[in-house]
């Protein structure tokens, strides 16, 4: 395999602009070569950033390095381009299981069995999710997905599993920065889930969601006199970084703090489905 | 600053469409230092609470790791309040419909925080 690799190297030099990156890629993700796959994917990615099969090739190496919203963007980038491209539909599927989405994952399924009737995995797939064993089916994806054992990860929540109380480092499974970026703080400033950590890594988590407390009150203070109705968020640009707070329950504040690197609107949407994984997380708690 | 000049900062502002109001604050005792804002809206009330949230806010960014703040957006189902802090201290604060361009508007309550100071 190393040749392979060699050679395919070889090749992708000297012809910059062919698809042998695609190849090349791919085996070096199998190989667990991941920040060189990652290089070789994103590269082929800027020459071709039409190419449905580029998009799906970043998505298998950033779903392989663990960042999951990056991975679906790219997937659902490569499905606006190919509508019923295979390997974005097993892909989003694939995430779509880890947070827990079992329905949004056997729809994906079913589309991506749809476009290939033959594929006796995912055959295998679409039969257990349908008769409700969705970790099983959840567990042949990934087998398939990778070919090379896979890399650790989160395992897949089971529709079992969804609906039992999740211990409190699990409430943001399977989203980008759970540790490290997202936090759920109480109205009186308590940490309820997640994490944070400074650009030195240190946690920072308690004495942030200490200033936070009483925020949702004078947020929805200030919207009420001004008759602007209920605060739906709150956005704020930094000189290092960004954040977005939103309400995932009444009694509940979630922060999620991004480099400046990601834009506010993108910002905006990592919340959303953060609040949503949230606001499920707190119901189970209940 | 004059108190001309206060005004031209807010005219930035209010000539924006969908922005329905704007006033200076004091960001450290959340006193009103000049405002346009439409008729019935407690401007005292809003500038005590916005420079509350902004201090609360802003402590927050800083233990984050993320540096002073320099423009915020409470996005509500009826509107936005949008605020940027002058380096004087003063906030820059807007009220919008929730129809308003909040990158038109985030830039000029900029411009206006340049002119404050």
């Amino acid at each position: 395999m190393p040749d392979d690799i060699k050679a395919l190297s070889a090749q992708l030099a000297r012809d910059p602009a062919s698809l042998v990156f695609l190849r090349l890629g791919e085996l070096l993700r199998q190989r667990g070569q991941l920040d060189a796959a990652h290089r070789v994917a994103l590269t082929g990615l800027e020459r071709h950033p039409h190419l449905a099969d580029a998009h799906d090739l970043y998505a298998r190496v950033l779903a392989d390095k663990g960042d999951y919203e990056r991975a679906f963007d790219e997937w659902d980038m490569a499905l606006r381009i190919a509508p019923g491209h295979l390997g974005a539909l097993k892909g989003l599927a694939f995430l779509y299981f880890k947070v827990g989405d079992v329905a949004q994952a056997r729809a994906h399924l079913e589309a991506a069995l749809r476009a290939a009737p033959d594929d006796p995995s995912l055959v295998q797939a679409v039969t257990l999710v349908r008769g409700g064993q969705a970790a099983a089916a959840a567990s042949e994806l990934a087998k398939e997905r990778t070919a090379a054992p896979p890399p650790p990860s989160p395992p897949p929540l089971a529709p079992a599993a969804a609906h039992a109380p999740l211990e409190e480092s699990r409430v943001f499974a399977g989203l980008e920065g759970a540790q490290e970026g997202l936090l759920l703080l109480d109205a009186s400033g308590r940490v309820l889930g997640g994490a944070l950590r400074d650009p030195g890594g240190h946690d920072v988590s308690e004495p942030v969601a200490a200033y936070l407390a009483g925020v949702s009150q004078e947020a929805g203070r200030s919207a009420k006199l001004l008759g602007l109705g209920t605060w739906t968020g709150l956005s704020a640009e930094g000189r290092q970084g960004h954040v977005h707070l939103a309400q995932p329950t009444r009694d509940a504040l979630l922060l999620v703090v991004r480099d400046r690197s990601v834009p506010m609107g993108r910002l905006a949407i990592i919340a959303q489905r953060a609040a949503q994984a949230a606001h499920r997380w707190l119901e189970q708690q209940a | 600053m004059s108190a001309g000049g206060l005004a031209g900062a807010l005219d930035l502002v209010t000539r924006v469409r969908g922005v329905r109001g704007a006033m200076l604050v004091s960001a450290a005792d959340g006193i009103v230092v000049a405002d346009q804002l439409m008729e019935g809206i407690k401007g005292t009330a809003v500038a005590a609470l916005a420079g509350s949230l902004a201090g609360r806010l802003g402590r927050a960014m800083s233990a984050a790791g993320v540096g002073d703040t320099l423009f915020w957006h409470l996005q509500c189902s009826g509107g936005a309040l949008l605020v940027v802090p002058a380096a004087s201290g003063i906030l820059v604060v807007a009220v919008a419909e929730p129809e308003v361009n909040v990158g038109l508007a985030r830039l000029e309550l900029m411009r206006a925080a340049q002119a404050v100071g």
